[in-house]
């Protein structure tokens, strides 16, 4: 470590003085982000508050700014929403206590996680491309929901494994120990000694990873998702479209009228992400006594 | 569970009962390794498609003028393949953010690892991950409506699409994530270390510039590389701010292609599968990958090989 030169003390007030102004640069520095935030949420509300009106959850998208509304990609990005939920979970959850309760610590293993936190850090356009060629063009499955919500899955289970893996590494260690000693078998261990005090962890990262995907835009237009749906989709091959798809085709446009309804999709998209953001925190506060 | 022997943390012992917990202990592993292997495959899906288009568009357009190429004009004859226009302005608005964002990010962390009060972290913090947190098409938004409009006061010739605005705004972006990823490599020094310091007298400043800073300074470093890679996989910011000029510029105020938003540009359009626009996406996909990806490692292995152990 590098030699401390502090001997010197007719230098002690320079060095209060430069700590006094660096603490105010920090101190700048950090009041940047909250600015920015506080100026992205005033901006986007003072733009788009006064087109938020009971017609933009009943009307369909339209080419005249006055009658366009965003019920096809509300009820789409719902619909992603609740398929993508239970396979996300199964998928991440069951891929978590693998590695946790069962695999050990071979170089598999350790290979596994590797490749894991890699695809975290793979650019969400990829999956797009990946779902382009696998389940729209490969599969046959077309530009479809169906299509919309295996990519999204592929996107977000990185990010639901480590938080599972997390929540199941935080359950005592007595707690499996206890239950072997009760003659519990691994899955009866597993399932009932350890996943249920690991829940509320779990349910929190996954709620979070969703909360990303539902405002991802980029795959989405990779996989060919409309930006003119004038239906809602009944069954899993039917186009759709999602909120963020409709606001970036509404950003894209000139015209002013449709910038301000963009930033009124904008005040919808960001109160559903808040209301979700809002119930992983509840959930991770009102059960994380428990363990 | 009340069935089998209360003797049972040796499971072997047991294996003549031929009971349903004994099957659902061969099977549900086997289930549950597949969900693992899941990611495996992910990761030669992408692999496999991104080598297997490329190897067709590569067979049209050869490896070397695509990388050394300094016009990209896939649409319009007369067709050009040269990807450093979309790799120049990708860096372009990439060093942008990062000039931004690295001075400020490592600010943001030293201010609430050193000096701020328990009160101003416990609003700081969640504040920084609301902005960690926002979608990236809300971005693209701000840049363009906020940002944009802004910059022109001090810029009156700049266009509505230019690389700076859309730089700052990825720069905003991965801001949220260099601070905290710093800062948790800052609050992982052990407090002895700052105590040794302050024992001899060091401000705080001096503490975290050359005690805690150096002490840390492999997970910061690697806070930045992966803020950088984040960068450049960045869409949905450029693709509405920064325009589609594909051009090879280092003037921030101009319009520029990244490679990001050529992909979403082009698939837009309803492209055919086996033309050579088709092949593009993929050609691009693959550089895009594998610049991420190199970048990924080089983040942990910077993490694990330089990182000082206490």
């Amino acid at each position: 470590m590098e030699q401390l030169n502090l001997g010197d003390s007719k230098g002690i007030n320079r060095r209060r003085r430069s700590d006094q102004t660096l603490h105010m640069i920090f101190l700048a520095c950090t009041s940047i982000g909250i600015l920015v935030l506080m100026a992205l949420i005033v901006t986007i509300v003072m733009d788009g508050v006064h087109r938020l009106s009971p017609e933009l959850f009943t009307n369909f998208p339209s080419r005249i700014a006055d009658k366009a509304g965003l019920k096809s990609p509300i009820v789409g990005t719902i619909y992603l929403l609740l398929l993508m939920a239970p396979l996300s979970f199964v998928l991440g959850v069951g891929a978590a206590i693998f590695l946790e309760e069962y695999a050990g610590r071979s170089r598999w293993v350790r290979l596994i996680q590797l490749n894991i936190s890699t695809l975290a850090g793979v650019p969400s356009i990829i999956y797009g491309i990946l779902g382009l060629a696998i389940f729209v063009r490969g599969m046959n499955l077309g530009r479809s929901l169906l299509s919309g919500v295996l990519t999204m899955t592929l996107l977000v289970l990185p990010i639901i494994i480590v938080a599972a893996q997390e929540a199941l590494r935080a359950v005592p260690k007595n707690r499996r120990d206890a239950s072997y000693a009760l003659g519990a078998t691994k899955w009866q261990t597993v399932s009932s000694a350890v996943l249920p005090s690991a829940i509320p962890g779990i349910m929190t990262g996954v709620i979070l990873a969703l909360s990303r995907a539902i405002g991802e835009t980029a795959p989405l237009i990779m996989i060919g998702a409309l930006t003119y749906v004038a239906f809602l989709p009944e069954n899993l091959l039917d186009s759709f479209t999602v909120m963020p798809i409709q606001i970036f085709n509404w950003v894209s446009r000139p015209s002013e009228a449709f910038h301000e309804l963009a930033a009124s999709g904008i005040i919808l998209l960001l109160i559903m992400l808040f209301i979700m953001n809002i119930a992983a925190v509840w959930i991770r506060n009102k059960y994380s006594k428990n363990i | 569970m009340n069935k089998t022997s209360p003797v049972a943390a040796n499971t072997k012992s047991m294996t003549f009962r031929r009971s349903k917990t004994r099957i659902s202990d061969k099977i549900i592993p086997i289930l549950l390794g597949l969900c693992a292997m899941l990611s495996v495959f992910t990761t030669i899906g992408i692999v496999y498609t991104l080598l297997q288009e490329s190897v067709i568009f590569f067979k049209e357009v050869p490896v070397w003028s695509f990388l050394t190429g300094t016009t990209w004009s896939p649409i319009l004859p007369p067709k050009e393949f040269g990807v450093l226009p979309l790799l120049g302005g990708t860096l372009l608005i990439t060093g942008i953010a990062i000039i931004f964002a690295v001075p400020i990010g490592l600010a943001c962390a030293i201010y609430l690892n050193e000096y701020a009060p328990a009160r101003v972290r416990g609003v700081v913090k969640p504040v920084l991950e609301v902005l960690a947190g926002v979608p990236t098409i809300v971005y693209g938004y701000f840049a363009l409506e906020t940002v944009t409009p802004f910059l022109q006061k001090i810029f009156p010739d700049m266009g509505i699409f230019n690389a700076l605005s859309a730089g700052l705004v990825v720069g905003i972006m991965v801001l949220p994530m260099i601070s905290s990823l710093s800062e948790d490599a800052m609050r992982a020094v052990p407090k002895s270390l700052r105590h040794g310091a302050y024992a001899l007298g060091a401000t705080r400043f001096e503490v975290a510039l050359k005690i805690v800073l150096p002490a840390a300074l492999s997970g910061v470093v690697s806070s930045f590389v992966l803020a950088f890679s984040r960068a450049i996989g960045e869409t949905m910011i450029v693709t509405v701010a920064a325009g589609a000029t594909p051009q090879l510029t280092l003037n921030p105020l101009e319009s520029i292609q990244t490679m990001t938003s050529y992909i979403v540009q082009v698939s837009m359009g309803d492209v055919p599968r086996g033309t050579i626009e088709y092949g593009t996406i993929f050609a691009v996909g693959l550089t895009l990958f594998v610049i991420t990806f190199l970048l990924n490692i080089l983040a942990q292995w910077v993490a694990r090989r330089f990182r000082e152990e206490y």
